[in-house]
């Protein structure tokens, strides 16, 4: 099955059986595509004697992300490359390199907004991103959080920004926002940490309590800095309810290394690999596989990128596989929540190291 | 100034490209027609001719052809 067919399957459809199929076979062609078009990545194949042949899963080969950061990992001539995803740099720390043609670019924004939908449905709404717009000021050049809000932007209409270039809450815009717009759907976008701090707290601070109505916020980038506040999903998501009166809460998880491919939170208040990309769980200590309710280091696998070798990777979080198939909201496949950072990986998040 | 004319006005201004480009220019075709180019240009295309397009007509709207086929579904006929 090729991508554009398995896109038009719903998104969180496929069961077991079914899925090990598609991506038996997906992924031995994207492994064996790859080896043909990326050298350094048919190196590294070489070196560790994987066979030119039909691979299970569980079987392929999982790249660390953190390879993006020592190697140059594209799939396609030079000329090609139209984007080029940065994901967590600042000075001293070293940046991963994601190389997109027009092909995959345009699959990433596709695959978005087949998961997504199942929240907010088919029709563009009134957006407020919890955020700076300065975040997307060199367009060549993304940093995550440019990339995660220009991904989700593609949902509102209009798209208008909760923050100033100060990061303050710019309480005039929010409030004119919300005048604007009463009475209608209302989706908000940001990253957890910077919801907190900039927009949870802020209005705390303030004294101020807003009513979104009719509204779902959507949030990613990880609990990572809110671990020593002591803030948990139910405190995030109460306070979001209490200071602006927002209805619905969904966090995601995903990575620069695989954009679109989200893992979206069920109104079980489970993530959920959608019937695009899938998760397995492995011990740290041997990289065998976790059984159900057992931590294990994520590795994420996406029948998704073309244009550089990133459909199966070692991720740098723990997590938990909870089930597949069976979770009370409906939605096949597997689903599991978030346990931490593997221990001693270098401090690096989503959001950037925005650290204010 | 027709439907076509304001069409056309609307892709030269945003992306500063000439009337001769049009018929073949596409979305990711050139660096000014990337993402943050085309939700700009989605939102002014609403704006021109007061119409709101679904999430997948803006993922759908990939070429200066394709996107007329978009627009007549809203009933602007260029």
């Amino acid at each position: 099955m090729d991508y554009d067919t398995l896109l038009t399957k719903e998104p969180f459809s496929l069961s077991r059986a079914e899925k090990r199929t598609v991506f038996s076979d997906g992924l031995t062609e994207l492994t064996r595509y790859h080896r043909e078009h990326c050298p350094p990545y048919a190196a590294l194949l070489d070196r560790l004697g994987v066979p030119d042949g039909p691979l299970a899963p569980e079987d392929v080969p999982f790249l660390p992300v953190s390879v993006f950061k020592d190697l140059e990992l594209k799939s396609v001539p030079d000329g090609q490359v139209f984007k080029t995803i940065t994901s967590s740099g600042t000075t001293g720390q070293r940046v991963s390199r994601i190389f997109l043609d027009a092909g995959t670019s345009a699959n990433q924004q596709k695959t978005l907004f087949r998961i997504t939908s199942a929240l907010v449905g088919n029709d563009r709404l009134p957006m407020l991103v919890i955020d700076s717009k300065k975040v997307l000021r060199d367009r060549a050049m993304f940093s995550a959080r440019g990339a995660g809000i220009l991904g989700f932007s593609i949902f509102g209409s209009p798209m208008r920004y909760a923050l100033n270039n100060d990061m303050e809450l710019d309480l005039e815009a929010v409030e004119a926002f919300l005048e604007q717009y009463r009475g209608r759907k209302i989706l908000l976008f940001g990253f957890t940490f910077m919801i907190w701090r900039h927009f949870c707290q802020a209005l705390r601070e303030k004294g101020i309590t807003l009513d979104f109505g009719d509204s779902v916020l959507i949030h990613g980038g990880g609990w990572k800095k809110l671990v020593n506040e002591a803030v948990s999903p139910e405190e995030f998501n109460q306070t979001l309810r209490e200071v602006a009166g927002i209805r619905q809460v969904a966090d995601y998880y995903g990575m620069a290394e695989q954009t679109g491919c989200i893992y979206l939170e069920c109104p079980q208040g489970h993530l959920h690999a959608s019937a695009y990309s899938d998760v397995l769980f492995r011990r740290p200590a041997d990289h065998g596989l976790c059984t159900v309710g057992e931590p294990g280091v994520i590795q994420v696998l996406s029948l998704l990128p073309r244009s550089y070798p990133g459909h199966s990777l070692l991720t740098e979080d723990m997590g938990v596989l909870l089930g597949e198939d069976d979770c009370p909201c409906g939605w096949k496949g597997k689903y599991f929540s978030i346990t931490g950072r593997i221990p001693k990986a270098e401090v690096r998040g989503c959001s950037d190291t925005y650290g204010g | 100034m027709s439907n076509l004319e304001k069409y056309d006005k609307l892709f030269l201004s945003s992306f500063r490209v000439k009337p001769e480009d049009l018929p073949t220019l596409t979305y990711r075709g050139i660096p000014a027609w990337d993402s943050v180019g085309h939700m700009e240009f989605m939102s002014e295309m609403e704006e021109t001719f007061k119409i709101s397009l679904s999430t997948l007509d803006v993922l759908d709207f990939s070429s200066y052809e394709k996107g007329k086929e978009i627009l007549a579904k809203y009933g602007v006929t260029l």
